[in-house]
């Protein structure tokens, strides 16, 4: 593993145990009240499953105009982790839902596409473990299709009706709520990028193996 | 009276009547539905507590960090182990 890996790795640790007291410490929302401190975790897990789903993409398109098995490894640790942070938005979203909009679900544009992105990464999985020979292609032309749809989920509620906040709530957000929130995103960032390596290092060492046990069949 | 007059003066009366009917077995709107009462004015039984959707959420992701850890945790060890078995036999193979 890199050197910077183990120190980052602390840090990481270190922000997350700081997070509680920073959220605790920020302002009660007026209208919404206790449950609107989720948004301190939601919005970093929506932002990191954006931010994964595009790094999946443009790793998947270098890997199908280049050839290189390291932007593969890369796109395949990304689209797991994309599963990961999407799963977190769509479990934590409703959770706040349910307070503050009386219903655990909406079929909106917002809500609609980020299920859709996120169905795009099971699917990637999928035919990486089901999909036989071939299937590092076929999962990277699907992974072009959820990086396509990241840029809808996010400009969808400025341009569509519905009952999600806008993009331009965060901008105008006071100091007191501004700073936990930026701080749960860079832990977030960090731990995407620790697990981003050490998931890449998985199917590096599967690589080898399979070069191992080539050499002992020679 | 011709025979039209009487039936359009019966249909009338027959409608008169059944309208009269219909409007009776309305309900009463209740006084509740004509006013707006904010979520935070309910009466206590009425209100969703907040506290266990907030540590749901904080919970669901922490669990979430730890289990996508330690599953990669595991797997990377598996690996590991199995490239140090399979070194260990090369290198046997080729001393014999």
């Amino acid at each position: 593993m890199p050197k910077w890996f183990t120190p980052a790795a602390i840090l990481c640790g270190l922000m997350f145990a700081v997070s509680p007291l920073l959220i605790a410490n920020a302002p009660y929302e007026s209208t919404m009240g206790l449950v609107q401190k989720i948004f301190y975790f939601h919005l970093p897990s929506a932002m990191t499953f954006l931010i994964s789903g595009v790094i999946c993409g443009i790793a998947s398109l270098r890997f199908l105009f280049g050839g290189d098995p390291r932007h593969d490894r890369t796109a395949w640790a990304a689209a797991e982790l994309t599963v990961l942070f999407g799963l977190l938005t769509l479990i934590t979203g409703p959770l706040w839902a349910r307070k503050a909009w009386g219903v655990w679900w909406q079929w909106d544009v917002r809500l609609t596409s980020s299920l859709m992105g996120w169905m795009v990464s099971v699917a990637y999985l999928l035919v990486r473990k089901y999909g036989g020979p071939g299937s590092d292609k076929l999962a990277a032309g699907l992974a072009l299709f959820g990086m396509a749809n990241v840029p809808f989920v996010y400009i969808s509620v400025n341009y569509w009706r519905t009952i999600h906040p806008a993009t331009s709530v965060v901008p105008t957000l006071p100091a007191s709520m501004g700073l936990p929130l930026w701080w749960c995103l860079a832990a977030f960032l960090l731990f995407f990028t620790l697990m981003l390596r050490l998931r890449a290092r998985l199917e590096e060492q599967r690589a080898r193996l399979d070069d191992l046990y080539l050499s002992l069949d020679e | 009276m011709t025979l039209i007059k009487r039936a359009v003066a019966c249909l009338t009366l027959l409608l008169l009547v059944s309208g009269g009917a219909v409007f009776a077995q309305q309900p009463a709107a209740p006084e509740q539905q004509g006013e707006f009462l904010p979520i935070d004015q309910l009466p206590p039984q009425d209100q969703l507590p907040a506290a266990p959707l907030l540590i749901t959420a904080y919970a669901v992701v922490f669990v979430g960090f730890f289990g996508y850890v330690l599953s990669v945790a595991r797997r990377l060890g598996t690996v590991q182990r199995e490239i140090e078995r399979l070194e260990a036999d090369i290198k046997r193979t080729r001393k014999a």
